[in-house]
């Protein structure tokens, strides 16, 4: 029987305060889970909006059908002419109605739309000087209008930072509901043990000896109830359906390869905050009762 | 080793006892009697500094109690042993354990033939995996003093250490007690037992101290 052995033993293995720690460690790693994986999920979204419409921008003709022809040849030239611009391509038809089929049907009469010419270009590194070639534009074809794709963008990749900033108040807020149910618990089996913390002083033990009795069986249910919250959360994201490779808010939420690891540092870090959270407090009121 | 200077106590409705002036030196073996109520647990408790006197001064080992920190009193009872008068165990531990843990709770080695030889000799072989709730009274107390002893103290204070045994096992217990005191062990016992208090100073010198009158008496040879 040594030290260590006893110190695992002296404190009964019984009280509400274990429960309270080991369902609320597993409940608060299940959300915890969920809270990495949107804070990881957002910031590859920002990241993935960003790259496919950073450097892919249309220019839009409405122009009457007998201008139109003339309108494009213009613009392409323009195009040609203006440094930063990699390609520029006229989408066909057949491209333009499988754009629209996917929002308004199959059976939209397409022919009789006056619709307007789309001509998609792709921007070098630099991208092109993008006031410059709006008023250009604006001086040889009045028709064409020059879109960046800033107007999506910057709201989308707003909305995925400020996700992202929910999800890092969320860890916080978990951790810290954490460490106050920990510090609560470890009142409470502080108090309810006051015959074992007698017993223990009476035959010399130290506060530290004392505390660590405490705070191990305290940061060990942590740790067991945060390992089955976090499988349990693991085991959800998975269950997520899939979205074909892309990364979608609400079937790409979960982590990808070695992202997949990142929940498994929750349980030590919920040992650690409940060994934190229960050591100073079991100081704290060891103290206050001579 | 333990030294009274001046001492009073005052629960709050008067002092249960003023102006004790007292030493325990090493080797010494004292009785403490006195009317129940008198104060005699009061007095054991200032001398393993659970309780701070009213006034005057308390030193263990030298050392005024109130001086003291926290871990510098817990290592100070590191050499006190105390046989508490209700007994106080870890009642999910076995007796086996209870008795180890002044060393076990301390960090000090506990040799499991020391353990198993002292259970022995207080008749306690047979209950080392018990619970103390199991244990009828006489037991309980003879377990407590086997913690109480287990890790060589140099001063054993028991109160009441035999109120629930048989007059042989108060005996033999006592004798134990002196055998400990023989090898330079302080002991002091509260007891108001006169017959195992006589039975003991034929074996040993042993002073008497008597609470009475709210004052410390030590006692003639007369009792
Ligand atoms: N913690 C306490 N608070 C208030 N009064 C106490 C306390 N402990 C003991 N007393 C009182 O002090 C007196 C002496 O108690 P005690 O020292 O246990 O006497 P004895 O052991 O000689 O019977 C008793 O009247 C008891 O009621
Ligand atoms: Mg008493």
């Amino acid at each position: 029987m040594s030290a260590r052995e006893i110190s695992r033993l002296v404190v009964p293995n019984r009280g509400q305060s274990v429960w309270l720690v080991l369902l609320s460690a597993s409940a608060m790693a299940f959300l915890a889970v969920f809270a990495l994986a949107l804070s990881v999920t957002s910031a590859q979204l920002a990241r993935n909006w960003s790259a496919a419409l950073a450097q892919t921008a249309t220019v839009r003709i409405s122009a009457p059908p007998e201008e139109i022809e003339a309108q494009t040849a213009i613009v392409l030239e323009v195009l040609r002419t203006t440094p930063g611009i990699a390609e520029a391509n006229v989408m066909v038809a057949a491209e333009q109605a499988a754009l629209l089929e996917a929002w308004l049907g199959p059976d939209l009469p397409l022919d009789a739309l006056p619709l307007p010419r789309l001509i998609e270009l792709t921007e070098t590194e630099e991208g092109p000087d993008r006031q410059g070639l709006r008023l250009r534009l604006a001086a040889e074809a009045p028709g064409a209008v020059f879109d960046d794709h800033t107007r999506w963008r910057r709201p989308l990749a707003e909305a995925a930072g400020r996700l992202r900033a929910f999800a890092l108040v969320s860890l916080g807020l978990i951790g810290g509901v954490t460490a106050a149910i920990v510090v609560l618990a470890s009142s409470a089996a502080l108090a309810s043990n006051g015959q074992v913390i007698r017993v223990l002083r009476l035959v010399g033990a130290r506060d530290r000896f004392i505390a660590l009795a405490f705070v191990r069986r305290i940061s060990s249910r942590a740790f067991i109830g945060a390992a089955a919250g976090t499988a349990l959360g693991m085991l959800a994201l998975r269950a997520l359906p899939e979205a074909g490779g892309n990364v979608h808010l609400l079937s790409g939420l979960g982590f990808s390869g070695a992202g997949w690891l990142l929940p498994l540092a929750i349980p030590p870090l919920a040992m650690v905050l409940a060994w934190a959270a229960s050591m100073a407090t079991a100081f704290k009121l060891l103290r206050e009762v001579t | 080793m333990i030294a009274f200077e001046d001492v009073a106590h005052d629960y709050g409705g008067g002092p249960l006892f003023r102006e004790v002036s007292v030493r325990l030196e090493p080797g010494s073996f004292h009785f403490l009697t006195g009317p129940s109520g008198a104060g005699k647990s009061t007095f054991l408790k200032l001398c393993y500094g659970e309780l701070l006197p009213s006034f005057g001064v308390v030193r263990l080992m030298d050392r005024d109690v109130r001086t003291l920190s926290r871990d510098a009193l817990a290592e100070t009872r590191e050499r006190i042993g105390v046989v508490h008068q209700d007994c106080q165990f870890l009642d999910h531990l076995s007796v086996e354990q209870n008795v180890g843990l002044p060393l076990t709770a301390t960090g000090r080695p506990l040799r499991e033939a020391d353990l198993s030889d002292l259970l022995g000799w207080v008749g306690l072989g047979e209950q080392a995996e018990a619970l103390p709730p199991t244990l009828s009274g006489g037991e309980r107390q003879r377990a407590a003093l086997a913690r109480a002893i287990i890790a060589a103290p140099n001063v054993l204070l028991a109160d009441e250490p035999t109120g629930n045994l048989d007059w042989e096992m108060s005996q033999r217990l006592m004798m134990l007690m002196i055998e400990l005191n023989r090898m330079g062990t302080a002991v002091l016992i509260a007891t108001h037992d006169l017959q195992l208090i006589r039975f003991a100073k034929a074996q040993v010198n042993a002073r008497v101290m008597r609470i009475a009158g709210r004052r410390l008496q030590i006692a003639g040879a007369d009792l």
